[in-house]
């Protein structure tokens, strides 16, 4: 039996979102891949739909965390208020620690 | 390099349509069959989502919205035993025989 990969990040922990394009199914959008955010919430813990898709069994279940990005650090010339947020579901194999600001 | 489906951020300046329309009896039917298939555990929303991911960027593109339904239950129906390409070839000639 696969084990639940075990939930690695905590509320306002900053993440950087891994750059890969793996052959198959993914959910992480190309445009939010090699942003920094932080994490808001735990969505739960979920069978992997990578493995899933190929009729797999989704185990190990992965986390899955709602990430806060800056809409102005996501597109380049976005043109709304610089307050705006940008919300995704973002599974925890994806993401990668950032260390906040002054700390060592 | 993002595919077909993946399309958050692409540049465009095609307007996008929004205008409704009606569903036709076949879109109905095929939404049913998606559900009867997911039902009774012939398919789930991951495989349906890669199968759809799967066409051809042509043919994604030329599609409809249940068209690319219909496309992804034939892959998955195919890989899966349930239906066979000659099966489904004869079914298809035989409704353009009735039309």
């Amino acid at each position: 039996m696969a084990t639940d990969a075990s939930v690695k990040y905590r509320i306002n922990d900053l993440v950087k979102v891994r750059v890969a394009s793996p052959p198959g199914h993914f959910r992480t959008p190309t445009y939010i891949q090699g942003k920094t955010g932080q994490i808001v919430a735990l969505c739960g813990v979920f069978p992997n739909p990578e493995s899933l898709a190929h009729a797999g069994s989704g185990l190990p279940k992965q986390p899955l965390y709602r990430v806060e990005f800056e809409q102005s650090e996501v597109w380049a010339e976005y043109p709304g208020p610089a307050k705006d947020k940008i919300l995704v579901d973002i599974y925890q194999h994806w993401l990668e620690p950032v260390e906040a600001p002054g700390e060592p | 390099m993002p595919r077909v489906h993946d399309r958050g951020g692409w540049s465009t300046n095609e307007p996008i349509d929004r205008s409704d329309h009606q569903l036709t009896d076949w879109e109905r039917r095929i939404d049913a069959l998606h559900g009867v298939l997911g039902a009774k555990g012939l398919r789930t929303t991951d495989e349906m989502r890669r199968a759809i991911e799967s066409l051809e960027p042509e043919l994604y593109e030329s599609m409809s919205y249940y068209e690319k339904w219909t496309a992804a239950l034939e892959i998955l129906l195919l890989e899966k035993g349930v239906l066979s390409k000659e099966e489904i070839n004869q079914q298809v000639a035989s409704s353009k025989g009735q039309e």
